[in-house]
């Protein structure tokens, strides 16, 4: 079936419909506009502390995170399309992140890396000035355990959200009613 | 280099009122909070002396008193020794010495905003490394109870 | 909480600290704290006329995780690990202080293997941190290529630690008394085949990049700090040591195996820019002579000391003191007998490299202040601890 055909070969969303002289892709606008922002997402430069170092290894020639489609970095909020909270969120930086946040245009997505990022971490007892979790400043689509996590498990994290996107499942899409 | 013996001799020579502890690893002198900047002064600029290097100033709370604690080196000599000072827990103030070790002006900053000493005419006394609005919070004080933030094990 | 971009038109302004910036036409403006050059969350507020800084002021905190008040509630074999999470580009080390601090108090005597496989590790970290700092400087300056050549041989020292300790970044491998558990069977030969990539890379570095006429042109003359300055500020490390000051606390107060090893300790007179660069660069050549010099004679032995399962310090105060990538870590340990440190202070090497920045910065060029910010090495979670 031209179906079997087409999913050993790209990864499009639609089905081709062989007529003669060439064919037509059937699909449908969100699909294929899902497919698109998965495939480009563009990650803000934010990284607080040890988690940073196993990103920009991520950014490296090893494990190199260009190939799905992150390859620029931007400096500027504006520009950006998903944040990955790279280190311990405390009560000072808590403002600033959301400002950060807010300043990012939609659709935005965010990653919330390392246990810091999830919940505190190691810094979880006794300390006055973590917040415990990033998810009390800013809702986050992905959770990447570690302490810190493997360059491979963000890289899983980075692909489960590109799946996350093209279901239309992050919570930027469930909000807008896509 | 002077050892302790020779420090002792010249120390009680500038300072008659110092009390000595040799039970650790340098020899820690114990003085009083007033005589501070004048001794300070002595440390730097005496010649055989010549402590030029402070690499550590810090405070420690004993729940009756606090005790400031300054580490100083020579860079010439290569000599150690630690000076430290009781301040009363109600009034805890003492001279700032960060005109002679630049060093001191970041460190008396944070000692003042964790443990909530007032150095006596230092140039930028304000909070460092806390937040605003935690101004007289000193969080590193035994007694600091923050039952929100800090789960305990 | 954050100053907002002003412009002083006319007369004086006196800012909210008393101080009086005096001059028509000075512009306070914000650097950080997301920012790709401040390597960490370091917020600069900078009083700049046209392009000349007038003053930096550094504002701290945004990454105090209050480790010291959290230490006083974890027992003494707990604390050693959250220290690896402050520098985290020297993490072996700054265990090393911790272990070296209990191990002083309690009396313990760490066997010989132990010894030697610590500063082995202590090495590769060294290099593998300044192979980082290498790349991000570059980066800031304007060229990208030498980050992904350091990532590449970081990765290969990453390998060699994660089948012996277990972790890439945050390796905990040292206990008071030696270390977690013994060498892997392939370290020896994994470190001799970095050893041999690792001296032809390090000459491929200063051809691309150190002799290049634009690199020197950004890196000379910029950031004087002058010997007296870098001592009176607590310098320490490649920062002091690029004006002169000699401070390697290797050579002068030995720990470990150090004072077996022959190797320099790098001076520099220039007190610019470029001397701290070249400090680290020899600095790296000079690891590796350390490590080639113990590789092939790790002795056989334990590599730990029986020590009791609950450590409890004796009534007093310990000191200790480790060179790190950036310099002098100290260590300091008030103990009251119970099995928790009554009080610990860890004196960070980058607290006192930064405040040198206000008094290297005056009078220069906004350009100047990333290159300079890269030599100082600053990495801001050791810094706001």
């Amino acid at each position: 079936m031209a179906e079997e055909q087409n999913k050993t070969a790209v990864d499009f969303p639609g089905e081709i419909k062989e007529i003669p002289g060439g064919g037509i892709v059937l699909s449908k606008l969100d699909d294929v506009i899902n497919w698109a922002r998965s495939n480009s997402l563009w990650p803000l430069t934010f990284a607080t502390s040890c988690c940073g170092i196993e990103y920009m290894a991520v950014a490296g020639a090893k494990y190199d995170f260009s190939r799905f489609g992150f390859e620029v970095a931007r400096a500027s909020p504006r520009q950006a399309d998903v944040i990955i909270i790279a280190g311990t969120i405390v009560n000072k930086m808590g403002p600033v992140l959301k400002r950060l946040y807010d300043q990012m245009g939609d659709p935005k997505y965010v990653i919330a890396m390392g246990a810091c990022a999830i919940s505190g971490g190691p810094f979880f007892y006794n300390t006055y000035s973590v917040v415990k979790g990033a998810d009390h400043i800013i809702p986050v689509d992905v959770y990447v355990a570690g302490c810190p996590p493997r360059p491979e498990a963000l890289l899983h994290a980075l692909i489960s959200l590109q799946e996350k996107i093209k279901k239309g499942m992050t919570r930027e899409q469930i909000k807008s009613g896509i | 280099m002077m050892n302790n013996e020779e420090l002792k001799i010249k120390i009680t020579g500038l300072l008659p009122s110092a009390i000595f502890d040799e039970t650790g690893e340098w020899l820690n002198i114990n003085i009083d909070p007033a005589d501070w900047l004048a001794f300070a002064g002595q440390l730097r600029n005496d010649d055989s002396f010549y402590f030029d290097y402070l690499f550590c100033l810090t405070c420690v709370d004993f729940k009756t008193h606090l005790s400031m604690v300054y580490h100083l080196s020579s860079t010439k000599f290569r000599h150690n020794i630690v000076v430290k000072s009781k301040l009363d827990s109600n009034k805890p103030e003492i001279e700032t010495i960060s005109h002679i070790w630049k060093t001191a002006e970041f460190h008396e900053r944070e000692v003042y905003e964790m443990f909530g000493v007032n150095f006596l005419n230092h140039p930028d006394l304000r909070l460092l490394i806390l937040p605003d609005g935690w101004e007289g919070k000193n969080p590193m004080l035994k007694n600091f109870e923050d039952p929100v933030n800090m789960i305990k094990l | 909480m954050f100053r907002e971009t002003e412009i002083l038109k006319s007369g004086s302004q006196v800012l909210p600290t008393g101080e009086d910036l005096g001059g028509a036409g000075d512009l306070v403006i914000n650097v950080g704290p997301q920012h790709p050059a401040t390597h960490g969350v370091l917020h600069l507020v900078l009083t700049l006329n046209g392009e000349t800084i007038k003053k930096v002021e550094p504002h701290l905190g945004y990454i105090h995780r209050s480790i010291e008040k959290m230490c006083e509630s974890l027992t003494y074999r707990q604390f050693i690990y959250v220290t690896s999470r402050m520098d985290y580009l020297s993490a072996h080390i700054n265990n090393h202080a911790c272990a070296l601090c209990v191990e002083k108090g309690m009396q313990i005597e760490v066997p010989e293997r132990a010894q030697v496989i610590r500063v082995i590790m202590d090495e590769l970290t060294r290099i593998a941190s300044h192979e980082l700092w290498w790349g991000a400087m570059a980066m800031d300056i304007g060229a990208f290529t030498p980050f992904f050549h350091a990532f590449r041989e970081r990765e290969k020292i990453n390998e060699i630690m994660e089948e012996t300790c277990g972790a890439r970044l945050t390796m905990n491998y040292y206990v008071p008394g030696g270390l977690m558990a013994d060498l892997h069977p392939d370290f020896q030969k994994k470190v001799k085949e970095f050893i041999v990539l690792f001296k032809r890379k390090i000459d491929e570095y200063d051809e691309l990049v150190t002799g290049n006429i634009i690199f020197i042109n950004r890196m000379k003359g910029v950031g004087m700090l002058s010997k007296e300055d870098a001592v009176s500020f607590g310098c320490s490390g490649p920062a002091a040591r690029g004006s002169g000051a000699s401070c390697d606390i290797r050579k002068l107060y030995p720990y470990a195996v150090y004072d077996k090893v022959q190797f320099e300790e790098i001076l520099e007179t220039g007190c610019d820019s470029l001397a701290r660069y070249m400090v680290r660069i020899r600095e790296m050549k000079q690891s590796i002579r350390i490590i080639e010099q113990l590789i092939d004679n790790i002795p056989e032995g334990d590599f730990q000391a029986k020590t009791k399962a609950v450590l409890k310090l004796p009534k007093g105060e310990f000191y200790t003191r480790v060179e790190t990538a950036r310099g002098e870590l100290g260590v300091y340990i008030v103990s009251e007998g119970a099995t928790t440190p009554y009080r610990i202070k860890f004196r960070s090497p980058g607290f006192s490299n930064l405040s040198a920045l206000d008094k290297m910065a005056r009078g220069s060029k906004l350009g100047d202040l990333v290159a300079m910010m890269g030599t100082l090495d600053l990495v801001i979670p050791d810094i706001d601890r």
